[in-house]
């Protein structure tokens, strides 16, 4: 057994991570065709890399089956509601920023604040019958962050893709998602509300706190640990 | 820890004592449809209801609790008065704490009578204590209707009294709210700047999505509307302030609250209904110059209770949730009975938490 580092698997996401450990001289590859999920290291002594989506490394880190991962804060808040007690943030990779926020469309010029649309809540489900919806697929951070708001008579509708656009197709009133520039909220027409920012949210690496080390295990942590420290 | 068989027997002996008492047993499905749910509750529900679908019948809870059912059971078909009783496992997910029970056994007692709430109310509570027996217990009581009364009889538009009402039980949200129209809270920033633009939306902002440029003009309007009333009044809002902190045992706190009443004199009627209860209380044989009245009791964790609320807690164990709960629910009734209502109260017991702590105790 070895250390094993849990890796997003495709795209810029695994690429600058590469690049990040690359700087600590660990050197992390793609093994085989782009097609295979298996990783080799190479510059440090027992560590493995494993290669998973951004969405699971959360949970593999809670079972302990991998030591260290990978992902963004969004994903950790979201998908471990203990977090603090499963995972530990070693270092933050300052990439993947993003932010998880609560937009409404340009058009509601009267609804600049949460206060503002709890009352709208209200008010549209007196008039529509239903609730307001709000697509998103961070459902326990958003419900969560309404709940200690007080804001109420919402729904939450889940939307795995394209969550800006569900407005304008009237699948949602409103969406809570991740934006980094805020670019694709302007094109879509929407606006973030003043007090609406529910997580800031970066590429971080962590290390599970319920995961067994060998002695191997233990020094490749080691030996990474030091190397982090030195770059600090 | 009680085997699970012992607290099976636990159920089924306390559920034939409130047979005794006059209750009809009743069953209740264990899958409920989540939308009732959702309706009543939120989706705050989803943090503490097991949720599960199929295609077919979409999102289905297992049970969270038995009132719900059992109300629309007596809605539909029920007769009245009644009086039920049940015994059987609800369901709470559990995100923080995970000691806390996921799937524990529940037994109930609830009555739908008209005739007297008072009276109603003092025979729930004291079922409840006999029920519980020797446990060492602390019991908390609080009256939901008294805060509710002020709330209606404020001398403010309908609008703000519509606001508090809908977060009587989100207490941060409703001192927000009572700040505001009290006039103790700054406007939000860019609030002035919008009640005073005749044509507010800028030109070029497309109309996107299902909430209509009407909607929009109607609620500038209700701003409007609400920055040119009144702010509620100082002596209102010290009323408020005095019945929020009223903790005391039963005849105290009646004292207090007739003193609250010179501010708020729409309390009266609930004052009447407490001092009646107090002396059904009373007649019940419990000694009621011993027995705790919070005025914000209930109003975090117990969502449709409008009237009368209890609780029992172990002494010296806060680190246990509270044995038993219950309260008036009269306005679920009107919820659930499409049009009809009757006044309901009824609690819950927890056997197993009840055989954990006699061992304690033994």
């Amino acid at each position: 057994m070895s250390l094993k580092l849990g890796v997003p698997s495709k795209g810029r996401l695994m690429e600058k991570t590469f690049d990040w450990f690359a700087r600590a001289g660990v050197h992390l590859s793609r093994s085989g065709s782009d097609r295979e999920y298996a990783g080799t290291v190479s510059g440090i002594d027992g560590m493995s890399l494993v290669l998973l989506s951004a969405g699971e490394i959360p949970r593999e880190l809670a079972a302990g089956r991998i030591h260290l991962g990978v992902t963004g804060t969004d994903l950790i808040h979201e998908k471990l509601p203990r977090w603090d007690r499963q995972v530990e943030p070693l270092a933050e990779l300052r990439f993947g920023e993003a932010d998880l926020i609560l937009a409404v469309p340009q058009f509601w010029v009267d609804v600049q604040t949460l206060d503002d649309l709890d009352a709208v809540c209200a008010a549209f489900r007196r008039r529509h019958g239903h609730r307001l919806r709000i697509a998103t697929k961070y459902h326990r951070l958003v419900r969560e962050f309404l709940r200690q708001a007080g804001v109420s008579d919402y729904a939450l509708v889940d939307s795995q893709g394209a969550t800006e656009g569900t407005v304008a197709n009237e699948t949602a009133e409103a969406v809570a998602d991740i934006t980094s520039t805020g670019e694709t909220l302007r094109a879509n027409h929407l606006k973030i509300l003043d007090d609406g920012l529910i997580l800031r949210s970066q590429a971080t690496l962590w290390q599970s706190r319920v995961s067994q080390f060998d002695a191997a295990g233990r020094a490749a942590l080691d030996d990474l640990n030091s190397r982090l420290l030195a770059r600090a | 820890m009680p085997t699970r068989a012992q607290s099976l027997a636990e159920a089924a002996r306390l559920r034939a004592f409130f047979e005794r008492a006059g209750a009809t047993p009743v069953e209740t499905p264990i899958l409920q449809p989540a939308e009732t749910l959702l309706d009543l509750y939120g989706e705050d529900i989803r943090a503490r209801a097991y949720v599960t679908s199929d295609a077919l019948r979409g999102e289905q809870m297992l049970r969270p609790d038995f009132t719900v059912p059992v109300v629309q059971m007596h809605m539909a078909s029920g007769a009245d008065p009644a009086r039920y009783t049940y015994a059987g496992e609800v369901f709470r997910r559990q995100e923080q704490d995970e000691a806390r029970a996921n799937e524990f056994l529940q037994v109930g007692y609830e009555v739908f009578d008209r005739a007297s709430p008072a009276a109603a109310d003092a025979e729930v509570f004291a079922l409840m204590a006999e029920a519980l027996g020797r446990l060492r217990l602390r019991a908390a009581t609080g009256d939901i209707g008294i805060l509710m009364a002020a709330v209606r009889g404020l001398d403010t538009t309908d609008a703000r009294k519509a606001a508090l009402m809908r977060h009587i039980w989100r207490p941060r949200r409703f001192r927000a709210l009572l700040d505001r129209f009290a006039g103790r809270a700054a406007m939000p920033a860019g609030r002035a700047g919008l009640l005073a633009d005749p044509s507010p939306v800028p030109p070029g902002v497309p109309q996107i999505g299902k909430r209509g440029a009407d909607e929009i003009e109607a609620r500038i309007a209700a701003l409007r509307a609400d920055a040119a009333a009144a702010p509620i009044s100082a002596p209102e809002m010290n009323g408020l302030d005095a019945l929020l902190q009223v903790s005391e045992k039963l005849p105290l706190a009646l004292q207090r609250l007739g003193d609250v009443a010179v501010d708020l004199p729409s309390i009266t009627p609930a004052l009447h209904r407490f001092e009646q209860r107090i002396a059904a209380l009373s007649q019940r044989g419990i000694d009621v110059d011993s027995l705790d009245f919070e005025a914000s009791y209930g109003r975090t964790s117990m969502e449709y209770y409008d009237g009368f609320v209890f609780g029992f807690y172990a002494e010296g164990r806060p680190d246990l949730p509270p044995v038993a709960t219950g309260g008036r629910y009269d306005a679920l009734t009107r919820q659930l009975g499409r049009g009809d209502a009757i006044p309901a109260v009824g609690g819950v017991l927890r056997p197993g938490l009840m055989l954990d702590l006699a061992e304690d105790a033994a």
